[in-house]
């Protein structure tokens, strides 16, 4: 993803008993001018996108060494986050040394996957911790992410929203979830929005950024696709689902319209934008679930971090005691894994 | 190497098989064979049997004896024995064992999802997940209408002992469609298997046994079409209930014909599915996946017509193409599985040949790359497979595949949709994209298809009624609608045959003249609202009582037929009226009737009714005229509930033109009676009088004429009963046919109707008390006046 990343994936080849081909590199999402046409028509079908998600997790399923491998997958994609009042450096440090050894080693081992380098996708925190978590994570290749822009409500003025992105960037955050102003789709007030987040990905320089639409509070999923598509076209490196803040967040629904405004926008410019679902993703079966997903309607190469992240604190704790109960067939314990 | 590494790589999905032993081991058990299921009990094998095979792998199943003449008659003893405790069991008490078959079939929904995958092909998602939970739903459904049958149909009873036959589309879901209203209603049943797919019938026969339904209630043969043959044949059959092609679907209304037998008939499609331009594309998409890559597209309302508009079908036949890509097709006990094995190596050739006549025929296909690799390993496997560029006239638009094929057409405004989807012989099912919904539910009201999905296809739910328009087939599965195929009027058993009429005169000169002097008086038919001299230039004497001759009428013949039939359909105003508008127009009939009641009843009276009994007539005739005008805006439909947040809609929709032989005996009555409920639902009819004594029904031309009936809606060609009922059976833009008449003229209207599929009504040579309200009118007649088409409408934001 960042330059780091892909340092990191180097290293990864080199250290691995065999060559590991290296992610294409990619160029970031450009955005587009404001084209109103792109999004302006569409009309989401609820029914039937409910029905599709209903069906997707019926119509595939992963078992044994299969599913093992798409939880490691799951891990790499995970965003381990940290956004609490009470977060303090030793909280993230412990998230961090966490994010870099996600597994228990014996289980790596069994697995075979002693040379792999198996690392969560970023750490994620608030703009306050991005320096305590860039020093835990040095040399990890680990990028960390900082929400910024007056997470999670968006409603602190511009210009300060604007000096937070570039606080966290100066501080050495690799990656900036941005939230978007609700308030401009509840009001169709397309135009603010396009200039909100265009005026953001400027800020954010270098670090990708990630807009986060706040589903759940957008309600409609034709507001969800058209604030999905306006943020791409404005320059988003990833559409997010949540904040993890709002009464409902990241739902199947929710990220099968987003996914498909992701495959839409690729299709009309060419330009590729990653996806992340975040908040409420607790299970190895939500987990699953949402590569399925990815897999179906994107392809493949939305199952790597560089597109695809996770936004959970606890979903991790769940893929360890399901790769555990894959590796000795017994029902693991919470308290046979070690706390982030 | 490493596992694991290597799926990081590829990120496949794996093998994910579900676990049949216990089904094998059920089979293995069975591996002498299995026999019919009768009288409670399996016979013993003997005789000629066949294999059943898995057609994912080519691997025998089982061994599976042949019914022949003598199993077949067995089995339809057996029934009519138990049908006498059955139908005298109590709602409830039928309740109690429907209920427990749902129950049971609940307990072995694993085995039976199993089992059926084996048998059919077909994925063990959609078998787990569609096929048996609808199966039990079903049964629990119609536990229901068992307990409420005398409350909710009051006045009917069981027909008696039904004669099923059903498809290998989807085995156990069809048995449970025929099995579970047969029995609610009180009736017991023959059910034969299809030949390629018998193992889940046998299953559910066993579920019966443990499930303690009475011995005889339900009953199995085993065999192919000659076995279905001789159950069709069977006298001790009161009613045939068939699913399967329309082909034999048309055998059996042929064979059936003046056998007395109730029939119903779900048979082909070519469902159009339509995407207009503002649809959720997306959405639509996998709407198209559900609709034809369903069961491998072995569905008889499969979307197989895709009817894309013009300016967005590149944009939505790439995303199909992309969408294609990514389906699976293989192992159907796999469970990331969309499609698995067609049933036979005869459907693959089947399926082959289409594509091949669609290719020839300048089609453009398309099957996704990997399409060449679909591992056959012995199985019926095939690839889901577009056509685009297809002409309307071509063999791909017009015949059912049956097969994973979808034919994509395009169109330009909504009346070209409407008008290219109904451009087919078949009416069973239709699917409408569009966020639009005043576009969406405008094509709904003007498809011919008995089912309609908006925003949605292949959704099925027991109480939603389930059948086609056209050559589709008749009557409906499902909901209250699908019960009255098993109930008939009680009344019916006490009826009395009536006579053959007696021939007409011949059409030559009467040796007096009419009586009653006067001007002379010429008689015509009534075509588009206009007197017309009958084709034939021949007429014939009609005569009253002891040879007194009355006059002379128009003698018509098949062209006049075609005339009033052209009439009726440029009559097509009426079926758009309001209920309330032909209300109206009913009631002014009645009124100008009553005007005129003195003369009718002379005219009755000169017939040979007494005084009296001629004044009863007219009376009676005019209040069933406002009888009808009363139930013209209020016999209207009904809301479904399937779902929380889906408006399905049964609507009653007429037939729109329809041919009605009316009685010789109450020559007013009998035709008010039969005509007036036809046009109040918005039919326009073609209707025969009382042959011998038709002058009551030619002097309405002029109440007609001065009650605003508009011209074509009621169109009179006097003449010989059966001859112009035989045109009319024989007329492939007549929907439906009353016949009211002899057992001779019931043959041979239910044979000839096979040509189109027409609905047919007939009496079979029975009488009926035209002046008794429970015989003469109500509900029985309106039924028959429409056709239900089911609107199935998901919404929400």
């Amino acid at each position: 993803m960042s330059t780091k990343t892909a340092q990191a994936e180097g290293e990864r080849a080199a250290t691995g008993s065999e060559l590991v081909a290296l992610a294409p590199v990619r160029d970031r999402n450009a955005g587009t001018d404001f084209t109103p046409a792109l999004f302006e028509t569409m009309s989401v079908n609820l029914s039937a996108t409910e029905r599709r998600v209903a069906t997707l997790g019926a119509r595939r399923t992963v078992k044994k060494a299969w599913q093992a491998a798409w939880l490691i997958r799951a891990i790499e994609c995970i965003d381990l986050t940290t956004l609490a009042g009470d977060d303090t450096p030793g909280k993230v440090e412990r998230l961090c040394a966490k994010a870099r050894n996600p597994l228990r080693a014996d289980l790596v081992k069994a697995l075979g996957l002693e040379d792999y380098r198996l690392t969560t996708g970023a750490v994620c925190v608030y703009p306050m911790m991005v320096a305590t978590a860039v020093r835990a994570l040095e040399g990890s290749g680990i990028p960390v992410a900082s929400v910024a822009t007056g997470f999670p409500a968006g409603l602190t003025p511009m210009q300060d929203r604007l000096a937070e992105i570039r606080y966290a960037v100066g501080e050495g955050a690799h990656e900036i979830d941005i939230v978007i102003s609700r308030r401009h789709v509840l009001t169709g007030n397309w135009a603010a929005l396009y200039d909100e987040v265009r005026a953001m990905r400027e800020a954010c320089g270098e670090a990708h950024m990630k807009a986060i639409l706040a589903t759940g509070e957008l309600k409609t999923l034709s507001n969800v696709y058209r604030a999905s598509m306006v943020s791409m076209m404005a320059g988003a490196d990833f559409v997010k689902t949540s904040t993890g803040m709002e009464a409902v967040n990241a739902t199947l629904p929710v990220s099968l319209t987003m996914v498909r405004s992701v495959r839409d926008y690729l299709d009309l410019t060419g330009q590729v934008c990653g996806f992340k679902p975040a908040g409420g993703i607790r299970t190895t079966k939500d987990a699953i679930a949402w590569l399925i997903l990815m897999k179906e309607e994107l392809g493949n190469d939305w199952l790597k971090p560089d597109l695809f992240r996770f936004g959970a604190s606890s979903l991790l704790g769940d893929i360890e005691r399901q790769i555990e109960h894959n590796v000795t067939g017994r029902y693991s314990s919470a308290d046979r894994h070690g706390l982030a | 190497m490493n596992t694991i590494r290597d799926i990081l790589d590829t990120m496949d999905y794996g093998p994910a098989p579900e676990d049949a032993t216990d089904v094998r081991a059920w089979l293995a058990r069975h591996e002498a064979g299995f026999g019919h299921f009768i009288g409670g009990a399996f016979t013993k094998v003997k005789g000629e049997t066949f294999t059943v095979s898995n057609p994912a792998n080519g691997q025998k199943l089982a061994q599976v004896a042949v019914a022949d003449a003598g199993d077949v008659d067995r089995a339809v003893n057996a029934a009519a024995k138990a049908l006498k405790t059955w139908r005298a069991l109590s709602g409830n008490e039928r309740a109690r064992h429907l209920y427990a078959l749902a129950r049971h079939v609940q307990k072995h929904t694993r085995f039976l999802a199993v089992l059926e995958t084996l048998d059919n092909g077909k994925t063990i998602r959609e078998t787990r997940d569609i096929d048996v939970p609808l199966v039990a739903r079903h049964f629990y459904h119609h536990a229901g209408w068992a307990e409420l049958r005398d409350d909710v149909f009051p006045g009917q009873e069981p027909v008696g002992v039904c004669g099923q036959i059903i498809p290998w589309n989807f085995p156990l879901l069809m048995l449970a469609w025929k099995v579970a209203p047969a029995l609610a209603a009180g009736c017991t049943v023959v059910l034969k298997s299809a030949e390629h797919t018998p193992l889940t019938a046998i299953a559910f026969a066993e579920i019966c046994a443990e499930a303690g339904l009475p011995a005889g209630v339900f009953n199995l043969v085993n065999g192919a079409g000659e076995t279905g043959a001789l159950l069709a044949g069977h006298e001790g059959v009161a009613k045939l209930a068939f699913t399967g092609s329309t082909a034999v679907g048309r055998l059996l209304r042929r064979q059936t014909a003046g056998s007395g037998k109730k029939l119903s008939l779900e048979l082909g499609g070519k469902s159009p599915f339509i995407v207009f331009e503002n649809a959720d594309l997306d959405a639509a998409i996998e709407g198209v996946v559900d609709a034809i890559w369903f069961n491998q597209g072995e569905v008889c309302c499969a979307g197989s017509r895709a009817i894309v508009q013009e300016g967005i079908a590149d944009r939505f036949h790439d995303k199909l193409r992309a969408r294609m890509e990514k389906l699976r097709v293989g192992d159907p006990l796999d469970k990331s599985m969309d499609m698995g094995a067609v049933v036979a190596p005869v459907q693959i050739e089947q399926i082959t040949a289409k594509v091949k006549a669609g290719i020839a025929e300048g089609g453009q296909m398309w099957q996704p790359s990997w399409a060449h690799t679909v591992a056959t390993g012995g199985g019926c496997f095939f690839p889901p497979t577009l056509f685009t560029h297809v002409a309307p006239s071509s063999t791909l638009a017009q015949e059912e595949i049956f097969g994973p094929v979808l034919a994509s057409m395009t169109f330009r405004t909504p009346a070209e949709a409407v008008q290219l989807a109904n451009n087919s012989r078949y009416g069973l099912a239709a699917s409408v994209w569009s966020q639009n919904l005043d576009e969406a539910f405008d094509a709904a009201r003007t498809l011919k298809s008995g089912i309609v999905w908006i925003n949605s296809t292949n959704l099925f739910d027991a109480s939603a009624g389930f059948g086609g328009y056209k050559e589709s087939g008749f009557g409906r599965e499902g909901g209250r609608e699908g019960m009255r195929e098993y109930l008939v009027p009680a009344f019916q058993a006490k009826a009395k045959a009536l006579p053959e009429s007696a021939p007409l005169a011949a059409p030559t000169p009467a040796p007096g003249p009419a009586s009653g002097g006067g001007l002379d008086r010429t008689v015509k038919l009534y075509v588009g609202g206009k007197q017309a001299r009958p084709d034939s230039g021949y007429s014939y004497p009609v005569t009253g009582p002891k040879g007194r001759h009355l006059a002379e009428v128009g003698l018509g013949n098949r062209k006049d037929i075609r005339n009033a039939v052209e009439a009726a359909h440029k009559a097509s105003a009426w079926s758009g009226m309001t209920g309330h508008a032909r209300a109206q127009v009913l009631y002014f009939l009645a009124e100008n009737l009553e005007l005129r009641a003195a003369e009718f009843a002379a005219r009755l009276a000169d017939a040979g009714a007494s005084a009296s009994a001629a004044r009863r007539e007219v009376e009676a005739s005019v209040a069933r005229i406002m009888h009808y005008a009363a139930w013209a805006d209020k016999y209207d439909g009904a809301v479904r509930a399937p779902d929380k947040r889906m408006l399905t809609l049964a609507l009653n929709e007429p037939w729109e033109v329809m041919g009605i032989s009316c009685p010789d005996e109450a020559p007013l009555l009998g035709f008010v009676s039969l005509v007036m409920p036809a046009i109040a639902m918005g039919n326009r009819v073609v209707a025969t009088p009382s042959q011998s004594q038709p002058l009551a029904a030619c002097d309405l031309y002029q109440v007609l004429d001065t009650s605003d009936v508009p011209g074509g809606v009621v169109n009179i060609v006097t003449g010989d009963r059966d001859t112009l009922a035989d045109t009319m059976a024989k007329h492939d833009d007549i929907a439906a046919l009353w016949y009211f008449g002899g057992t001779k003229g019931t043959e041979l209207v239910e044979r000839e109707s096979a040509g189109n599929l027409k609905a047919v009504w007939a009496n079979n040579g029975k009488a009926r008390d035209w002046f008794d309200a429970t015989q003469g009118q109500g509900e029985e007649f309106l039924f028959h006046a429409v056709r239900i088409k089911t609107v199935w409408t998901p919404f929400g934001v």
